[in-house]
């Protein structure tokens, strides 16, 4: 089982993004449990949402507690949430901003990580560019799969494109895709056009 | 059609594949997705012949229910929490009345302390009132339970709960396998009224009745819950005739052919239990679960069955009856009257509180060693609780409980000043 937890504030799409990461992984043939834990339902109050991957059915209905992956969709949560709890050193983290680890500040605590298990994608800036709006949601779910090698990106566009049809929702797969593209190059692989 | 869909939405396209004439709706949280969603196929005319109905309160939509099943309309409704207890006369009058509503609880806590999240206690609070409860271990089955549950609630005239638990399945996207309408209809037979207001063949429903009558009437209701215990398996088995996969019943028993210690459990928290159960499965306990399904009728005989060869039975229950402790365990003792076995009651997971594997495993070494207590409190912070009662002791006015508890665990949003 693969589990990710998302980390973002309320009206960022976190709960959004669990689902498509559920539906991609259907999409895949596999079974997927997607679901929020609200601690408060105010926009901008700190939010997690869940996903699970399985090849098998998932029984369980905790709340993801030791992730294989964590998706910070807002920086300024760092000083605020403890993210990192439960995180394995061999866990995956992607975080939504224009700075480096380190220029983090985070970049010594997360020594311990491999370093093509981390990338910070400027996920915001790229759905203003291709959405319009700086939802970084369907862009981070490309970085996701770039990294972690969970997904196809093919099926994250489907599960994005099933969400949002239409023109938003082309507009956050081309955000996704360039998420996508931009985490391949930050971790050394070389651009595949899944 | 196997999809990739939120818990809510699948009932609502269960319960739309019932074809309801008739759905009444007043928002509240956990619910609002089901009852949004059949609000938008009624609109978009994915649902037709169904008139839609927003009501001002719970009170309304249940009374409108009651007035549109009396009609013979097929009659939906949903709610949860607060919702439920607002509506608790019209809960006794549409049992009273045998009127074969069907209901979706999206079950969440009661306040106060206002609480959103999950937990049993507001459908227990009317497991007396007459009606049918059904609880669902997944979305799958919270789905197919509708459909049962209107077939059922129309042979019988008595209506039924669905209790989905809030959030944890209600809002959980998971793999549903949504049946088409051919199929829900060779299920599903139209529904026929055993009594209805007709302009043509005028009767009245919901006379007083007194002494001379009023005992029989509140029997035949019991009557009828007794008629369920044996349809609602049979229906099962239809089910599973009809759909090829096992949904509802009484019971469903997990590994529990030799097993010494039987946890007993209702809904979505069953699925966390039976990953435990395997799990301590490995490390050589001899474990199972036990998982109820009807809840009202209580299936005592086949609760007994399930049981009778375990040495000690835990009851894990998402509701604490303040001032005695467990709700199903009194049903689960009375079911192994004359039995000798270590019986357990554990409240567990109130207002929402997570219920964790681990916890569970500490749980059951606890009780394979027999050192539970009669009444069991899983998780629950007894630092905190001292500390309260600690207030309590050193000034007569130590505020509120709520309040001081939020303050000492670290919440700063609920700080007044």
């Amino acid at each position: 089982m693969f589990q990710v937890r998302i980390h973002g504030r309320g009206g960022q799409g976190v709960v959004t993004a669990a689902e498509m990461l559920s539906i991609a992984a259907f999409d895949e043939g596999r079974y997927a449990q997607a679901f929020p834990s609200f601690g408060s339902e105010r926009m901008g109050a700190p939010v997690m949402a869940f996903c699970r991957i399985d090849a098998k059915e998932i029984r369980t209905r905790e709340p993801v507690m030791q992730p294989d992956a964590l998706i910070i969709q807002d920086p300024t949560l760092l000083h605020q949430v403890d993210l990192f709890s439960g995180l394995p050193s061999s866990g995956y983290i992607i975080i939504n901003s224009s700075r480096s680890f380190d220029e983090l500040g985070i970049g010594e605590l997360l020594g311990k990580f491999a370093a093509d298990h981390l990338c910070a994608v400027a996920a915001s800036e790229l759905a203003m560019k291709f959405v319009g709006r700086p939802l970084p949601n369907a862009a981070l779910l490309g970085g996701f799969a770039a990294i972690s090698g969970q997904l196809r990106f093919d099926s994250v566009a489907k599960a994005i494109s099933q969400k949002f049809p239409g023109k938003v929702g082309a507009a956050n797969v081309a955000a996704a895709r360039a998420a996508y593209e931009l985490a391949l190059s930050s971790i050394g692989s070389p651009v595949a056009h899944a | 059609m196997l999809k990739q869909m939120e818990g809510s939405l699948a009932v609502a396209q269960a319960v739309a594949l019932c074809r309801p004439e008739v759905i009444c709706a007043y928002p509240i949280t956990p619910q609002t997705h089901i009852v949004e969603g059949l609000g938008e196929m009624v609109k978009y005319g994915e649902l037709t012949n169904c008139e839609f109905i927003n009501v001002e309160s719970e009170f309304a939509a249940l009374s409108v229910a009651i007035g549109a099943s009396a009609a013979g309309a097929r009659s939906y409704t949903a709610t949860a929490s607060q919702g439920i207890l607002f509506m608790a006369e019209a809960v006794y009058n549409a049992a009273g009345l045998g009127l074969p509503i069907v209901m979706t609880i999206g079950n969440r806590a009661i306040g106060a302390p206002i609480n959103i999240w999950n937990d049993h206690s507001d459908s227990m609070a009317l497991r007396d009132a007459g009606w049918i409860q059904l609880f669902a271990e997944t979305n799958q089955e919270a789905a197919d339970l509708h459909i049962q549950a209107f077939r059922l609630a129309e042979e019988l005239s008595c209506p039924v709960m669905v209790c989905v638990d809030g959030f944890i399945l209600t809002h959980a996207y998971d793999r549903v396998d949504i049946p088409d309408q051919a199929q829900v209809d060779a299920y599903l037979p139209p529904f026929e009224p055993v009594q209805v207001l007709d302009c043509k063949d005028p009767v009245s429903i919901g006379a007083m009745v007194g002494p001379e009558a009023f005992f029989e009437v509140r029997y035949l209701q019991h009557h009828k819950q007794d008629r369920a215990l044996d349809r609602i398996p049979q229906l099962a088995a239809e089910f599973k005739a009809q759909f090829g996969r096992d949904s509802g019943g009484l019971i469903r028993s997990y590994r529990c052919d030799d097993a010494e210690t039987i946890v007993v459990a209702l809904g979505s928290l069953v699925g966390t239990v039976k990953d435990a159960v395997d799990e301590a499965r490995a490390a050589g306990s001899q474990i199972g679960v036990v998982s109820i399904c009807s809840f009202r009728p209580f299936p005592l005989k086949q609760v007994r069955a399930a049981l009778q060869s375990a040495k000690r039975v835990v009851v894990l229950e998402k509701c604490l009856a303040v001032g005695i402790g467990g709700i199903v365990s009194d049903g689960v003792r009375k079911s192994l009257s004359g039995i000798q076995l270590k019986g357990y009651t554990v409240i567990a997971g109130l207002g929402g509180r997570p219920i964790t594997k681990r916890s569970l495993l500490d749980l059951f070494a606890s009780a394979a060693r027999d050192e539970l207590q009669e009444l069991n409190f899983l998780d629950l912070n007894w630092d905190v609780v001292h500390r309260e009662l600690e207030r309590g002791r050193q000034q007569r006015r130590a505020g509120p409980t709520a309040e001081n508890i939020l303050r000492d665990v670290g919440v700063t949003g609920a700080r007044v000043a």
